[in-house]
């Protein structure tokens, strides 16, 4: 299936919650609002005309120092692909930078623990329902959160 | 009941941690676990990644996409070419950047070759875990002969920063064409040979069947990819799902295994060693002369005789060297299939020529990630067996 007609089902299922679609190299990616993202990812995965098994990464960007950039702060990026049609997604939500928090996926992939706990680690996202949302790269008494713009590259 | 009775009763329900790491010989780098223990069957395991961090995405922030390429090398550092070859085919696919047949030839020939160098270590240092020490012997001796092929066509037999955004450094010597059919001719007969010290041992097969098994579902659910994937019988190999370099033009096979446990992944990554020969041999024979820098005038990297001849293209090449050149806005996300798995580098990209961010999902990470299912319920000896399965090196996983 096409990229374009899956945002489409997803605007359908979802009414509302899609806010944009943003395309680059033939590469799809949804923007929606984080609120239901566990509902939508259950609902990709689930859906025999999508099913999206497999979860490739999980990620979050920082757009503090993006040029012109006026929504919220993070961006959690979700990159999945149908093992059995071969279609891929990308799901993009915005959360606010000064308590950016966004439910769990762990449910529907297991493997999206790992990915969400390096998140947190890295970039200071909070996943609401996490198993085990412990840092997972740096030491457990870390200060700060390196991926993010203002964390300075040496120095600390 | 007699004394010893109730000593004996105590000693085995009480459970034990137990830190493996990460200075430890079949850990394959610096893996961390804590296994709590009842007796000798594992009932937890938390792996401690974190040990080699060394900030890698923060990192490639502050450098330009030409001086990302020799930080690839450092991920998985046994494969190098492989990620070297990922991360060129994200900002192609960012930029719309053509290369020539000619380069993605020479690509898919150096990647192939380094799979099996990877396959090769991988191979030796699992057998070794388990037991097999004579495995890795002849297994080295065979991956020093692709050293040195490599070594004839970049100068370096690790960290080759060879692949170029737009082509590849340079064409391959004449001598190499002979020295690597020779290669491709004596490998199979190798393969073999492996197949006789461990394929039917029953100590191997002992210690590898029913050991970590992941169903279909399960293996796709946690993640896993690569070899680790189609050990369960999923067919999932990005070089057929999503074709790179020039693998739509060459014929091979996915092997595929069906019981998900160690010893079906063992045939799938020892199948798919015969397959990587048979693509290189196709790739020496198909291989047309031609050029092997894009000829798009923004991203090529002048050669050097140009360099010094031509006051424009001096000027190109130390705009190129130094600050790149703009970049699309925008945003991809690109897979390929290393020997791990599925190497991905999501890039962002504000216009300049340093990317705005980089994600690296790198399939040791997620690999580690699923091996607490994995083990649990095993025996401590059956952890190490696990370990050398998911094909990791910690390089890669921590970044």
């Amino acid at each position: 299936m096409e990229a374009e007609q899956i945002a489409k089902m997803i605007e359908e299922k979802f009414p509302g919650e899609v806010t944009g679609t943003v395309s680059h190299a033939g590469q799809i990616g949804v923007m929606v609002k984080p609120e239901r993202i566990r509902d939508i990812c259950r609902f990709l995965h689930d859906d025999p005309a999508l099913r999206m098994d497999h979860l490739a990464d999980v990620t979050a960007v920082d757009y503090s120092s993006y040029p012109a950039d006026k929504g919220p702060r993070f961006e959690v990026v979700y990159n999945m692909i149908s093992t059995s049609f071969r279609h891929r997604i990308r799901l993009k939500a915005r959360v606010s930078g000064d308590n950016p928090r966004i439910d769990t996926v762990t449910p529907v992939w297991a493997t999206a623990n790992w990915h969400e706990r390096e998140t947190y680690d890295l970039m200071g996202i909070v996943f609401n329902g996490h198993p085990d949302l412990r840092r997972i790269l740096l030491p457990e008494d870390w200060v700060g959160h390196p991926l993010r713009k203002e964390y300075p590259l040496k120095g600390y | 009941m007699s004394p010893t009775d109730t000593v004996q009763k105590e000693t085995v329900q009480k459970e034990i941690t137990l830190n493996m790491g990460p200075q430890h010989p079949a850990t394959h780098g610096v893996l961390r676990l804590v296994l709590d223990l009842q007796g000798e069957t594992v009932v937890n395991c938390d792996p401690r990644p974190g040990y080699l961090h060394r900030g890698i995405e923060k990192w490639m922030e502050n450098r330009t996409y030409h001086q990302i390429i020799p930080i690839t090398d450092r991920l998985e550092y046994i494969t190098c070419m492989n990620n070297n070859l990922g991360y060129v085919v994200a900002v192609e696919k960012l930029a719309g950047i053509t290369v020539p047949e000619r380069a993605q030839f020479i690509r898919t020939l150096m990647a192939e070759l380094t799979r099996l160098s990877g396959h090769l270590v991988w191979l030796g240092t699992h057998a070794l875990d388990i037991g097999a020490m004579t495995v890795c012997m002849y297994t080295l001796r065979e991956r020093e002969l692709i050293l040195d092929l490599t070594e004839i066509v970049t100068g370096a037999r690790q960290t080759v920063s060879y692949v170029r955004i737009g082509g590849v450094r340079n064409d391959l010597p004449r001598d190499f064409f002979d020295k690597c059919r020779e290669f491709t001719e004596l490998f199979p007969k190798r393969l073999e040979d492996y197949d006789t010290l461990i394929k039917q041992n029953r100590i191997w097969l002992k210690r590898t069947k029913g050991i970590g098994v992941f169903t279909a579902e399960e293996a796709v659910n946690y993640g896993l990819t690569g070899g680790t994937l189609r050990g369960s019988g999923v067919n999932y190999d990005l070089r057929k799902v999503e074709p790179y370099a020039a693998y739509d033009k060459v014929e091979f096979d996915v092997p595929l295994g069906s019981e998900g446990d160690v010893y079906d992944r063992y045939l799938v990554r020892i199948e798919e060693m015969r397959q990587s020969n048979r693509i290189i041999r196709q790739c020496l024979d198909m291989m047309q002369p031609g050029p092997i820098t894009t000829d798009d005038p923004r991203y090529a990297i002048p050669e050097k005789v140009q360099v010094m001849q031509n006051m424009q293209n001096l000027a190109h090449q130390f705009v190129l060297m130094s600050k790149w050149v703009p970049m699309p806005k925008g945003e991809v996300y690109v897979a390929t299939e290393a020997p791990k798995g599925e190497l991905g580098f999501y890039i962002v990209s504000d216009g300049s020529g340093r990317p705005y961010r980089i994600k690296i999902r790198a399939p040791s990470y997620v690999h580690i990630g699923a091996l607490p299912k994995m083990v649990t319920g095993h025996m401590v000896a059956d952890v190490i067996a696990c370990i050398g399965t998911i094909d990791i090196v910690l390089g890669e996983c921590d970044r």
